[in-house]
């Protein structure tokens, strides 16, 4: 590693942002506070701007039945009030700081962010510290609240065909895991929650020890390290919860659900249960499969010209749309290998999923090019340098990960591991892993809209 | 080991100081006449580039609605005697990325690459600008998938309503036409339709190129000279037609059995470079465009619960593009949110805003500065608007200033000038 340090400081920043999956990596440093916190910094001075994110390890994968959608429903009260700070003035708090600010409920997360101008990290630190452990949830608030909570399940599942069809999928997928249930919650369980089900959430998992901070930008990391322990070192940890190991039985057999829906285009989601990557691997297949799942996602669906949709839609004008996903991480340690489609007109879901079946079992037996190989390691190549250009998607992979259970530390070794992945092993993961009996398929059978509905009452008043 | 702390400490320091200034935008046009706006920066081994042309969904006419589309599209799929495949694979081969966008004015074609690709990345790219092959069979497959997805789209309450009130807002503008086309005019389509659109819209006097990453001036200049020498001469494109204001109000009632109702209300709003453009974007940030903080967000969703999402913005365009207000709600309290949306509208254009409201609004947005220029693809966007719509070369330094200037008395003035409740177009679709 030779740099010579006369060189004018552009060609020493452009060589050194070159090894950047070495170097850039390093910059990111963690620390645990003493109540079990953990605090993550990557420091990244582009813009003179911050992002700062709170995972919770909470999400819907921690739910039971007869209460699904709490998590979220929480994460909607966390913006409510606590015991100094009114219900509503958080946001403004944020916003007459420049801010933007928001959060998002996952399966496996919650998290909590805001983007400012640098100067005011201390604000977002000490409202979010605020409302780790002194959250007010009153009946009142809760009641509104929660009827917009099932706006938001109406407008992103009842009325997407899609998004209901992926929502069967998911239960049908997920017999016993809570990954088959839905985040948003189901309608029955939004109707029926009450503000104690939220105080109770939030009673068991908002805590320091269940909590990552991550914070990047054009800070110094001691800095915000010192400032870490002033707002959040304060904070007293929780006994959590017991955590239940649960895992999902066996597939013994191919499972089929269709949904009804007012539309026109048919839609097909077809998936295999999958292993993820594990924090401590015990087995060398632990160790690749899930780089291989990832390669062979890749190859089938990475961009345009890759198998699926050259195949099915540009060539044989099957598809009208396709593709291929696989995520080698999570904290349920499930996975799911998915194909979705759309037939062409005159084609049916039928013939859609013999065709991608069909192109399953030719990387069964013929493996994948080379050429295929090395176009799914410069995706990720370039991708790695890419995304340093979004501080928020930094944070965004970091506060993933940590909360999933892994370390940010994958991220440096994930471009090498997939890059020595070989067809071989693509073809050994298709073959144990992409067959019948372990397949689950949804299809949307599309429904005529009624010609006789008709608005009823009065035309609108202004 | 030590040595390389070291110098990661030095650089982090060296680029701090440099990230700090403002935008350094250069300008220049190239010699075949083509626009060119340019940030010089090292801190990542990437370059962006997009070039733009007056080539939007408003170029096309009520019967060749879907042409500037699927014209921008299929320069993708086949240049210079590359076909699709091959044209993806050299991407996808060096991890390039090529992106694009189409609005009512404007076709933009955008690229990103590491820098160590760029000569492959700009090679394949210049071959869509400037040797479109347009293949007649590619033209027939995509036909059916673009009519596929209008059918498709037809029975969606979100297009439906979206459609419903473009058309109902602009009527014989061409900002009424659908981006996608009608199932009548796609069907129609010819090759020469989309040749003749190429070679009228594509010139290089109307392009506008931005250019953003590690590379120099000298570099930036050949690239975009390049860009710049191989599109069709042309002639002088058309100005679009202004648009006429409605004259009364337009409201529908689509049914549809959804549960929630989508309703969209509005008005022509702005162009870009509107002298009226700060009031009532400052002004618009308290209305509905603050997100949490807005009134529409406090009267709808925080204090009724009526909505997971209500908002109003104005789109500035080449002519006067949308004021638009949008809400979903359950379809049985469709008139009861429809209601406090009309009233905070009206409680807004009587009385205007508090000076506490003023303040908050400004201390947001001027606080809020840094996070619009904070990567690269957002500068990419700016340079592309500024250059397009001829907005002033200070604009980000003056963006500050300008909103700062703002008062309550101008932003009442503003929006009882341009707003007119009283002739909104309002759709509702699925309301009970």
């Amino acid at each position: 590693m030779q740099i010579k340090l006369k060189n004018s400081y552009i060609q020493i920043a452009t060589l050194l942002l070159a090894l950047a999956p070495v170097l850039g990596q390093a910059a990111i440093q963690e620390f645990k506070l003493s109540n079990g916190m953990k605090v993550i910094v990557q420091e990244d001075h582009r813009a003179p701007v911050v992002v700062s994110q709170v995972w919770y390890r909470a999400g819907s994968l921690d739910e039971v039945n007869g209460k699904t959608g709490v998590a979220h429903v929480l994460e909607h009260m966390m913006f409510k009030g606590t015991k100094s700070v009114a219900a509503g003035q958080f946001s403004r708090l944020v916003a007459a700081a420049g801010g933007k600010e928001n959060a998002f409920t996952g399966t496996d997360y919650t998290c909590y962010f805001q983007q400012l101008e640098k100067s005011h990290l201390p604000l977002s630190m000490k409202l979010e510290a605020d409302r780790m452990q002194n959250l007010v949830i009153t009946d009142a608030e809760f009641a509104k609240e929660i009827k917009v909570v099932m706006e938001e399940r109406r407008w992103r599942t009842e009325d997407k065909p899609q998004s209901k069809v992926n929502e069967q999928f998911q239960a049908t997928t997920f017999n016993a895991h809570p990954y088959g249930r839905p985040v948003v919650g189901y309608m029955n369980d939004l109707e029926n929650m009450t503000a104690a089900d939220a105080r109770e959430w939030y009673k068991n998992w908002y805590a320091p020890n269940n909590a990552t901070l991550v914070v990047v930008g054009d800070v110094k990391t001691q800095d915000v390290l010192k400032l870490a322990k002033h707002y959040f070192g304060p904070l007293k940890s929780k006994v959590l919860p017991a955590r239940k190991p649960q895992t999902e039985p066996a597939q013994i057999g191919e499972r089929r659900v269709v949904v009804k829906a007012p539309g026109k285009l048919p839609y097909l989601v077809m998936g295999f249960h999958a292993p993820t990557l594990l924090p401590k691997a015990t087995t060398p297949e632990q160790e690749w499969e899930p780089y291989a799942l990832d390669v062979l996602s890749g190859v089938l669906s990475g961009n345009d010209s890759a198998r699926l949709n050259q195949k099915l839609v540009r060539e044989n004008s099957i598809a009208l749309d396709v593709g291929a996903g696989y995520d080698s991480t999570s904290r349920g340690r499930q996975a799911l290998f998915e194909l979705v489609g759309t037939p062409a007109e005159g084609k049916t879901v039928a013939e859609l999923e013999t065709a991608l079946i069909a192109q399953i079992d030719l990387i069964k037996s013929g493996g994948v090019t080379q050429t295929e190989l090395d176009r799914v390691k410069a995706a990720v190549i370039a991708a790695d340098v890419y995304q340093r250009d979004s501080m928020f998607y930094q944070g965004m992979q970091i506060g993933q990960l940590e909360t999933m259970g892994y370390s940010w530390r994958l991220l440096e070794e994930y471009p090498e591991r997939l890059k020595a992945i070989t067809s071989e092993q693509v073809q050994e993961v298709a073959k144990k892993y992409l067959v019948k009996d372990n397949m689950t398929i949804a299809t949307l059978d599309p429904q005529p809209i009624d010609p006789n509905a008709k608005p009823q009452g009065k035309p609108h008043s202004r | 080991m030590k040595k390389i702390q070291f110098l990661i400490i030095l650089v982090s320091s060296l680029v701090a100081l440099c990230a700090n200034a403002a935008v350094k935008i250069q300008h220049w046009q190239t010699s075949s006449g083509s626009q060119v706006y340019f940030v010089e920066n090292h801190d990542l081994p990437i370059l962006d580039i997009s070039v733009n042309f007056p080539a939007g969904s408003s170029r096309d006419t009520k019967q060749t609605s879907g042409v500037a589309g699927v014209t921008k599209y299929l320069m993708t799929l086949g240049a210079d005697g590359m076909n699709e495949e091959a044209i993806t694979n050299q991407f996808a081969d060096i991890g390039a990325i090529l992106g694009g966008e189409l609005d009512l004015d404007r076709a933009a074609f955008k690229l990103r690459t590491l820098t160590s690709e760029q000569a492959k990345a700009l090679t394949v790219f210049n071959k869509i600008l400037h040797k479109p092959d347009f293949p007649q069979t590619i033209l027939e497959r995509e036909k059916t998938r673009i009519v596929a997805g209008l059918q498709e789209a037809a029975t969606q309450p979100e297009s439906i309503s979206n459609k419903a009130f473009m058309k109902a807002m602009y009527g014989e503008h061409p900002y009424s036409l659908d981006e996608s086309g009608e199932i009548e005019t796609i069907n129609a389509m010819k090759l020469e339709d989309l040749v003749a659109f190429y070679q009228k819209y594509y010139t290089a006097k109307s392009a506008v190129i931005a250019l953003i990453g590690d590379m120099t001036e000298t570099q930036a200049r050949t690239i975009a000279e390049d860009v710049s020498k191989g599109l069709p001469q042309g002639v002088a494109i058309s100005k679009m037609a202004p648009v006429s204001l409605p004259q009364a109000p337009n409201i529908q009632n689509i049914a549809h059995p959804a549960s929630q109702a989508h309703i969209l209300l509005g008005y022509p709003g702005i162009k870009r470079g509107d002298a009226d453009y700060f009031p009532l974007y400052v002004g618009n940030y308290i209305l509905g465009g603050g997100g949490f903080v807005s009134r529409l967000t406090e009267e709808v969703r925080e204090k009724r619960g009526l909505v997971y999402s209500v908002y109003s913005y104005f789109m500035p365009m080449g002519e006067l593009g949308p004021f638009q207000i949008g809400l979903q709600t359950k379809k049985e309290q469709a008139g009861d949110a429809l209601k406090v949306v009309n009233a905070t509208i009206a409680k807004f254009m009587q009385n205007g805003v508090t000076e506490k409201e003023l303040k908050a609004a400004k201390s947001n947005i001027i606080g809020g500065f840094p996070m619009r220029i904070d990567s690269n693809n957002k500068i990419l966007d700016y340079l592309s608007i500024i250059g397009f719509y001829q907005l002033p070369m200070t604009y980000l330094d003056d963006f500050n200033k300008e909103v700062a200037k703002v008062s309550t008395a101008q932003i009442k003035d503003a929006f009882n000038r341009r707003v007119k409740p009283a002739n909104f177009v309002a759709v509702t679709v699925g309301a009970d």
